[in-house]
């Protein structure tokens, strides 16, 4: 859609443009407008960080003040020339401390990563306070931060206070959204989302989640830096306030308030928090019962309206225009599965295997505790070949799956895959090897489409673990991952629902979706844990089809408790009864199997 | 100047602010572990603990009355507040709740500030635990003895409740696994209800409880907050004992620093902290994948 391509760059430009002559009107000072733009550019980065990556911090404010700081300080006290070159040093000094605490803080996730960053915030602040008074001017700041100006060779602009001041600062905004739009639309952006969404599927189709959180991370705190530096320029002065918890705690506010996940939410939240208080202490004399209302206000709308302003105004605008896209998510009784789609390639790998072994476990054991879950199972499973593996409830099955992609580690045994020992290894590294399963309850990016979906998956194979360079890519630009999406569509029958929300998925669509992103990481090895569990009996027999189609050219490995399906689907059969391996052979075999049948019906037992 | 007298009272300057922090933390950790609710709005709740004894102490002149207040007012305030707000989120992302608590701290500290003025109150200590007592090497002050003694008799009662009854066992059996609790037969909303009253009861005992110690301003809350934070990493998060453990830690680590340096109190606060995280993520006594 290239029409649309720079339409939120174009209409930001401007909506800064006409700002000047609009907002005067509407009752806004320049400084406010100003504390606006500086808010909101510190919003962006936080936004990516919270709105994408799905982390909260609560410790932005050692960033913001850090950057501030450092620049501020270079230029009252090194006589650093360029105001330019300080903004800028300062907003690099900021990244890379973010870079340190997001070692650290990153070591945990949820409300552990929450706990963490407000602690660190805290730290920061008393370190700037105290140790590093000489430097920071401790309680009474850094003042005297210069204005910066422009040469332009006739002449010289200067930005000094006021509107004056504006351009700069919408300068720096514009740029700032830009960029921010690009990373959104890049890989790396739809990584992060994935993140945010499902961290664990995000982590097992092969993207190294830890490495792309400290990137969100670093960025994040890059913007904070260029913001702090700002705060200086705009007020001549770096306030030590810039460090304190409420800096953290107004950003995250705004952010919620305007509308996390939007990058402009927080612009539109610092707007109405900044406007809102200059209302109430000035127009309604409230004095510093201010932000008692705004506390109030806040708590509200965190309870009834859950994706701030922003959001907000998409529902509504997605309610008023239901009726066309009602059409679009009509539900279609029967999306047809092209079984005739030539079958993706699996991924070749060097030197000729199509003779050898795929897959050799020898002696893997796993115990919780008192319980052998598996007890010393001998598995091989060749090139091409298609292996069900049935058992009781109870048998190990998907124990045995875990261990063999690696999401448990074996309590004993080896696991050898393509003639490498992947013991011990983990699920995101054993992905990228060309080994990946399709879960047992489904594991998808529920707030993204379909093809959003299969796109994060096939990156993972595209790009490998982690890669940055593309940061300000287009995901258009990739080259193959249009193809692979577009075939896996095919292959699990999904082309028609591509653009379709997750949540508005109907289960069996779901069920292939899981296998799709499976399957859009290219594996050499594919391992599906009760692909039919839960379906109707029409939709059981669209996926063997589909698993039939898949497995051209590809080894699989099928868990299910769908007998009939399974003895049709596979060529050999792997029993596993109480942890141990009770028999193997063709279906054929294993029908007619004494022990299989006393496995199941009980024998003596029953 | 190092004193062997000054190391001691420090030491046990440590010991009270420790098992102060240790019962607030028991709150937010037992809060956390059973509903699956960080409260951001745990510090405002030990202010308002704090505030509410005030009130009653200016009222009645009684300490024990004022402690009282400042327990059952935050009882109060936690079911009600379960109640209306939390319940609704039980549901809601991790982040809503952070939210949502967070916005109600900014409320709770906004309106006492909105009654009773940014400066700061005091609750002097019952004239009985007023004074210095002789500890051999040195004098210390009796009321900070006696807040060591107050806290360790409430710490047992929270034991006793936690591992002695009935609903401490439904509590300990919802922090492993409240769906399961739920399909036992066991109205667990109810429980929900009483675990987050007895944990703000926790941090508005607290709250009262140190006002002698500390005065009394609306942003007490927010570094002691901080700190317990500080604690449940320390500790592992929805541990009961970790919260005691880690508060005893992370009280002797602030007193023991400020000795030498006050401004360097947090830093090695963090610092515990940051080793814990590399050597123990799950925290001291946590359990892996309780978050």
């Amino acid at each position: 859609m290239p029409p649309r391509r720079y339409l939120a760059e174009l209409l930001t430009a401007l909506g800064l443009l006409i700002a000047p002559f609009v907002l005067p009107y509407l009752g806004f000072a320049p400084n406010t407008v100003n504390r606006i733009l500086v808010w909101g550019l510190f919003g962006i980065g936080f936004d990516l960080l919270f709105g994408y990556t799905g982390l909260l911090s609560f410790g932005q404010a050692a960033f913001y003040g850090t950057g501030g700081m450092v620049a501020a300080w270079l230029l009252t006290r090194a006589d650093f020339p360029s105001v330019w070159l300080a903004l800028v040093i300062g907003m690099v000094a900021a990244a890379a401390v973010g870079w340190l605490v997001g070692l650290i803080a990153l070591r945990r996730t949820g409300i552990y990563f929450a706990m963490i960053t407000v602690a660190i915030g805290e730290v920061f602040y008393f370190v700037e306070f105290n140790p590093l008074a000489d430097w920071t001017g401790g309680e009474n700041g850094l003042p005297g931060v210069p204005t910066p100006s422009l040469h332009l060779g006739f002449t010289t602009i200067h930005f000094t206070t006021g509107w004056a001041l504006y351009p700069f600062l919408a300068a720096c905004y514009f740029i700032g959204i830009v960029i921010a739009l690009r990373i959104v639309h890049s890989p790396v952006g739809a990584v992060l989302s994935a993140i945010r969404d499902n961290p664990l599927r995000a982590a097992a189709v092969g993207h190294d989640i830890h490495s792309y959180k400290l990137t969100a991370f670093v960025v994040a705190a890059a913007y904070a830096g260029l913001a702090g530096g700002l705060l200086g320029v705009l007020q001549a002065f770096m306030p030590p306030e810039a460090f304190i918890f409420d800096t953290s705690g107004q950003l995250v506010m705004q952010t919620a308030i305007g509308g996390p996940g939007t990058l402009f939410g927080p612009l539109l939240g610092a707007a109405v928090w900044l406007s809102l208080q200059d209302f109430l202490q000035a127009a309604l004399d409230l004095g510093a019962a201010w932000k008692l209302v705004l506390g109030v206000v806040f708590v509200l709308l965190v309870c009834f309206l859950r994706h701030g302003l922003v959001g907000g105004l998409i529902d509504l605008y997605r309610l008023v225009s239901r009726r066309s896209t009602a059409e679009a998510e009509a539900p279609e009784e029967a999306t047809p599965i092209h079984a005739a789609v030539a079958s993706m390639p699996a991924r070749r790998r060097e030197g000729d295997l199509t003779a050898g072994t795929v897959l050799e476990a020898k002696g893997l054991t796993k115990r919780y505790g008192g319980l052998v879950a598996n007890g010393d199972i001998d598995f091989t499973v060749k090139v091409g070949e298609l292996r069900g593996i049935i058992g009781p409830n109870g048998a190990g099955k998907s124990t045995f799956f875990k261990m063999l992609t690696c999401e448990v580690p074996p309590s004993a045994g080896t696991i050898v895959f393509e003639g490498q020992d992947i013991t011990g290894k983990g699920v995101t590294e054993v992905c990228q090897l060309g080994l990946t399963k399709s879960y047992q309850v489904n594991q998808l990016f529920t707030r993204l489409t379909v093809r959003q979906n299969l796109t994060i998956a096939a990156l993972a194979d595209l790009r490998g673990r982690f890669r940055l360079l593309d940061l300000f890519r287009s995901l258009e630009k990739i080259p193959g991952l249009q193809d692979r999406v577009q075939h896996t569509l095919g292959l699990v029958g999904l082309t028609a629902r591509a653009d379709v929300a997750v949540s508005a998925l109907a289960y069996g669509e779901k069920r292939r979706l899981e296998i799709g992103l499976a399957l859009a990481t290219s594996p050499s090895l594919l391992l599906l844990d009760e692909p039919l569990a839960g379906m109707s009996p029409r939709e059981r027999v669209e996926t063997v089809q589909l698993l039939k189609s898949i497995a051209r050219g590809r080894t699989m490995i099928v868990i299910d408790h769908d007998m009939d399906s399974l003895f049709e689907l596979v060529e050999w059969i792997t029993v596993l009864q109480e942890g141990k391996v009770l028999a193997e052979g063709t279906p054929d075999q294993i029908k007619t199997d004494p022990a299989v049948r006393e496995a199941y019906l009980g024998g003596v037992h029953a | 100047m190092f004193t062997w007298a000054n190391f001691f009272s420090q030491v046990f300057n440590g010991l009270a602010l420790g098992a102060l922090l240790a019962l607030i933390s028991s709150g937010l950790t037992i809060i956390y572990g059973t509903l699956g609710v960080l409260n951001l709005a745990h510090g405002a709740m030990f202010m308002m603990g704090g505030y509410a004894g005030y009130v009653v102490f200016d009222a009645t002149g009684s300490f024990i009355l004022a402690v009282a207040a400042g327990a059952l007012f935050l009882l109060v305030v936690g079911v009600l507040l379960e109640r209306i707000v939390i319940r609704h989120f039980y549901h809601r992302p991790h982040e809503d709740q952070l939210l949502v608590t967070f916005g109600i701290s900014i409320v709770m500290v906004e309106a006492v500030r909105l009654i009773f003025s940014s400066l700061s109150k005091n609750v002097p200590a019952p004239p009985l635990l007023s004074g210095i007592t002789s500890l051999g090497i040195t004098f210390y002050p009796t009321y900070r003895i006696a807040v060591v003694g107050i806290v360790a008799v409430a710490l047992l009662v929270l034991y006793f409740v936690l591992y002695r009854t009935k609903l401490g066992m439904i509590v300990r059996a919802g922090i492993e696994d409240s769906e399961m609790v739920d399909s036992l037969g066991i109205d667990v909303h109810r429980v929900f209800m009483v675990v987050f009253g007895i944990g703000a009861m926790a941090a508005g005992f607290a709250g009262i409880v140190n006002a002698p110690i500390v005065s009394l301003t609306p942003d007490v809350g927010e570094a002691i907050l901080v700190q317990t934070f500080v604690v449940v990493v320390i500790g592992g998060v929805g541990s009961f004992p970790g919260a005691v453990l880690g508060g005893l830690i992370a009280g002797e680590i602030i007193s023991i620093t400020s000795m030498i340096d006050p401004a360097y109190a947090y830093i090695m606060l963090f610092a515990a902290m940051t080793l814990v995280l590399v050597l123990r993520p799950y925290g001291l006594l946590g359990v892996r994948g309780r978050e």
